[in-house]
C-alpha cells in the first residue's frame, strides 16, 4: 500500500469500519461494489509519484507527507457573507458545498423551485444517490469501473470513486438551453481540523442542449483541506458547455481536480480556469473528441506567489476527422511560486483535418519563480494542422521604461503590463459578461502584490 | 537670457564601461527650440535616454539641472511628473493595453504627481477629444493596443498625442523624423508647432536637416564623438545638409 498511509487510514475508516454507513448511497449494492473495487485499486497503486512521467513536476507524496485528514462533516458552520457576487446578475441556480458537502440552506433554485426550465435536472449527488439512485446507476463507473484500470494515472480517480461523497449533478435533456449560469460553490478551510473530501460532479448534456457552469472554489477559512474532485462531462451531438473554474482556495489547501469527458459530433466545450489559490493544485483535463466537428477551447490563467505550486495538465484525444482544439494558458509567478503546464494533443490514426493549437506563456516576476512547460503533440494522421508554443520570461524592460517615462511608477507600470498579458487569455472567453469578474480578480491579485512590495520597501528603510 | 529650462554641464556617460558622452554643455531657455544634429554613433540617443532616466547608463561626471532641480537624481516617472517628455525614436508596442487606457493612466499619474485631481473616465475622454481635435487627429486608433499594428507615422503621431496630453515643460524628440514619409513628417511637425509656447522648450534630436524645415529651431548644435562641437542658428543645419558631417569626424571615422 506504499506511500499514502494517512489516506489509506482514511479509506479503512470510511469503507471497512462503521464509517461506510455514513457515505451516501451506502445501501446500494452496485455502489458498494464500485467503492470496494476502487479502494483496492487505490491501495495497489498508491499516490501518483514523480517516477510517473505525468507527475514528474508535481510531488504529491511529498506535499501530503505528515498531513492527516478527517472525513468532512456536514455540520461545519458556514455562511455566504464572505463570498462576493461574481457578477451583477444573480445566477439561475447556485449549489453550495461546505468542505465538499451540500448545504441546502445556502443554496437556491435546485430542481423544483421553478426557475429551471423543464428538461433540466440539477441536484446534489448525495441526494440523488439517496432518493433516486436509478438516475446515476451506470453513470458513475466510467474509467474507474473498467477491468484494465491498472494505469497508475488512475489512482486519483480510484480514490475519488472509493470515497465520493457529494457533488453537482446536471442533466439536460436534448434541445434544452439552460437560460442562465449555474454556480457551483465550494467553501473550504472552515473547520478546526483539515478534512478530506471527494467531490464527484456529473454534467450530461443531451443533443443540442447548452449550459454555462461556473465553479467557484473559495477558501473562506484558514484550515488546509485536501480535495480530490472528479468531474465527468458527457456532451451529446451539437451540445455546448461553457465551464468557468475559479480556484481561490486558501494557501494551505491541496486542490486536486480531474475533469474527464467525451464530446460527440458538433459538440463544443469551452473552459476557462483561473488558478489563484492553494498550496498545491493540480487541474487535469482529459477529453476525447468522438464525433466530427467537435471542438474544445481550453484557456486559463494562473497567478501564484509565495511557495504556491499550480499544475495544469491537459490531454485531448482526437479520435475522428475534422475536430478542433485550442488551448491558451498564461500565468504570472512571483516569489518562489512554481507552475507546471503539460499539454498533450493526441491525434489518432485516421483523425484527418484535425486542428490543434496549444500555447503556454508565463511571466516570471521573481528570479526564484519557476515554470515547467511541456506541450506535446502525438500525431498518427498525416493531414493535420497542429502547433504548440511555450514561452517564459520577465516583464519587457522596454515597455516598463516606456510606461515609467509617461509618469507611471514602477508598481503601476508592472501591474498594467501583467494585467495586459493575462487579459489576452481572458479575452478569449466568448461570454463577455464573465470576463470582467476574472479581470477584477487579476487586479486584486496585482494590488496585493503592490502592497507587499511597498511594505518591503518601507520595512527596509 | 530668460529663465533656464535645462542646463547640462560637462556631462559624461558610459554604457557598459564605454564612454559615449564626453563632456556635454548645453543650456536651453524656457520657450526655446534647440536641435541637436549629429552622425550615427555620436551619442544622440544616449543623451535622450540619460535625460529621461533609462537604466543602463552610467553618469561618470557632470550635472543636469532642470527647472532648478537635479534631474539625474529623479526616477523616470518623477521626471515625467516634473514635465519632462521623451518622444521615442522607436515607440514601444504594448499588446493588451488599449491606447486610451494608457493615455488616461499616464495623464492621471502625472496629475497625481503634480497634486492635481485624477480625471474620471468621462472627463478624460473630453480632454482627450479636445487634444485630438487640436492636433487634427482622428480617434480611430484610440481603441487599439498601444502602438500595436501602428504604421511608423501613426506611432510618431501617437507620441505627439501623448505629448499634447501630458503638457510637458520640456519635450525631447528623439529622431522623430526617422522613417516618416513627407505627409507624416508634416503632420508630426504641425503637431509640435501647435504645442510651441513661451513656457515650453523643445530639444529635437535628428540626423537630417529635413525636420528642421518644418520646425524652425532657435539654435542648432552639432554633436560628434560625445561632445557638442559647434553651435549656431538655423543656418547651421543647412550647412550640414550641404556639407555632411565629414568635417566633424576623426580621420579614422571619416574613412
Amino acid at each position: 500500500m506504499g506511500d499514502a498511509p494517512p489516506l489509506a487510514r482514511l479509506l479503512d475508516a470510511r469503507l471497512v469500519e462503521e464509517g461506510a454507513a455514513a457515505l451516501p448511497g451506502a445501501g446500494l449494492p452496485w455502489l458498494a461494489e464500485r467503492r470496494k473495487a476502487a479502494a483496492e485499486r487505490f491501495r495497489a497503486l498508491g499516490l501518483p509519484h514523480r517516477r510517473l512521467e505525468a507527475w514528474k513536476y508535481t510531488d504529491l507524496p511529498r506535499a501530503l507527507k505528515d498531513r492527516d485528514y478527517l472525513p468532512a462533516q456536514r455540520q461545519a458552520p458556514a455562511s455566504l457573507d464572505a463570498v462576493p457576487a461574481l457578477t451583477g446578475d444573480e445566477p439561475l441556480a447556485r449549489l453550495v458545498f461546505v468542505d465538499g458537502l451540500y448545504r441546502a440552506e445556502l443554496s437556491r433554485a435546485a430542481t423544483g423551485s421553478g426557475s429551471l426550465p423543464d428538461g433540466v435536472r440539477l441536484l446534489p449527488l448525495a441526494q440523488a444517490l439517496e432518493r433516486e439512485p436509478g438516475l446515476l446507476e451506470g453513470r458513475l463507473d466510467a474509467l474507474t469501473g473498467d477491468a484494465d484500470g491498472a494505469d497508475p494515472q488512475l489512482a486519483l480517480l480510484a480514490l475519488n470513486a472509493a470515497l465520493l461523497d457529494d457533488g453537482l449533478v446536471l442533466l439536460v435533456e436534448p434541445g434544452v438551453a439552460v437560460p442562465g449560469r449555474i454556480e457551483l460553490v465550494q467553501l473550504g478551510g472552515l473547520g478546526e481540523r483539515p478534512v478530506f473530501h471527494a467531490p464527484r460532479h456529473l454534467v450530461v448534456l443531451g443533443e443540442g442542449a447548452s449550459a454555462t457552469l461556473v465553479e467557484r472554489i473559495l477558501g473562506v477559512g484558514p484550515t488546509g483541506g485536501l480535495a480530490n474532485a472528479v468531474t465527468e462531462l458527457r456532451l451529446g451531438k451539437g451540445a455546448a458547455l461553457t465551464h468557468l473554474r475559479l480556484q481561490e482556495a486558501n494557501e494551505a489547501a491541496i486542490e486536486l481536480a480531474t475533469t474527464f469527458g467525451a464530446l460527440e459530433a458538433g459538440a463544443r466545450y469551452e473552459a476557462f480556469a483561473l488558478t489563484l489559490g492553494a498550496a498545491l493544485s493540480r487541474h487535469e483535463i482529459d477529453l476525447t473528441l468522438d464525433g466530427e466537428d467537435a471542438e474544445v477551447a481550453l484557456n486559463g490563467a494562473y497567478l501564484l506567489r509565495g511557495r504556491q505550486h499550480g499544475d495544469t495538465t491537459t490531454r485531448i484525444v482526437h479520435r475522428v476527422p475534422d475536430t478542433r482544439a485550442s488551448e491558451t494558458y498564461k500565468g504570472a509567478l512571483d516569489d518562489e511560486a512554481r507552475a507546471v503546464f503539460q499539454g498533450l494533443i493526441l491525434v489518432e490514426r485516421g483523425a484527418q483535418k484535425t486542428d490543434g493549437r496549444m500555447l503556454n506563456k508565463t511571466l516570471l516576476l521573481s528570479d526564484k519563480a519557476e515554470v515547467d512547460s511541456k506541450p506535446e503533440l502525438e500525431i498518427y494522421a498525416d493531414d493535420v494542422q497542429c502547433a504548440h508554443g511555450a514561452t517564459a520570461g520577465e516583464i519587457d524592460a522596454d515597455a516598463l521604461f516606456y510606461l515609467r517615462s509617461r509618469g507611471l511608477d514602477q508598481r503601476r507600470a508592472r501591474a498594467l503590463l501583467i494585467e495586459a498579458f493575462l487579459a489576452e487569455a481572458i479575452e478569449s472567453l466568448s461570454d463577455e459578461g464573465l470576463r470582467e469578474p476574472l479581470l477584477a480578480r487579476v487586479r486584486a491579485w496585482l494590488q496585493k502584490a503592490g502592497e507587499q512590495d511597498r511594505n518591503e520597501t518601507e520595512g527596509g528603510r | 537670457m530668460s529663465d533656464s529650462m535645462l542646463k547640462i554641464q560637462n556631462l559624461h556617460a558610459s554604457v557598459e564601461g564605454k564612454p559615449i558622452l564626453r563632456g556635454i554643455d548645453l543650456e536651453i531657455a524656457a520657450g526655446e527650440v534647440h536641435a541637436i544634429m549629429g552622425p550615427n554613433g555620436s551619442g544622440k540617443s544616449t543623451l535622450s535616454y540619460v535625460l529621461s532616466g533609462r537604466e543602463g547608463y552610467e553618469i561618470t561626471e557632470g550635472s543636469v539641472t532642470y527647472k532648478g532641480k537635479d534631474l539625474l537624481a529623479l526616477e523616470p516617472e518623477e521626471r515625467a511628473g516634473e514635465g519632462l517628455f521623451l518622444a521615442f525614436q522607436y515607440p514601444v508596442e504594448i499588446p493588451g493595453v488599449p491606447n486610451t487606457t494608457f493615455l488616461r493612466e499616464a495623464v492621471n499619474a502625472v496629475r497625481e504627481y503634480r497634486g492635481e485631481e485624477r480625471y474620471d473616465a468621462l472627463k478624460f475622454m473630453k480632454v482627450l477629444r479636445a487634444r485630438l481635435k487640436e492636433l487634427g487627429m482622428s480617434d480611430e486608433f484610440l481603441k487599439r493596443a498601444v502602438n500595436v499594428g501602428f504604421s511608423g507615422g501613426e506611432k510618431k503621431r501617437n507620441e505627439v498625442l501623448q505629448m499634447a496630453c501630458l503638457e510637458p515643460s520640456l519635450a525631447l524628440l528623439d529622431e522623430t523624423d526617422s522613417g516618416l514619409d513627407i505627409d507624416a513628417l508634416k503632420a508630426v511637425a504641425d503637431g509640435v508647432n501647435a504645442l510651441r509656447s513661451p513656457d515650453r522648450s523643445f530639444l529635437l534630436i535628428t540626423h537630417y536637416q529635413r525636420l528642421l524645415g518644418y520646425i524652425v529651431p532657435d539654435k542648432v548644435h552639432v554633436l560628434a564623438r560625445g561632445r557638442i562641437v559647434e553651435s549656431g542658428g538655423p543656418e547651421l543645419a543647412e550647412k550640414l545638409e550641404a556639407g555632411g558631417y565629414a568635417g566633424y569626424l576623426d580621420e579614422t571615422e571619416a574613412a
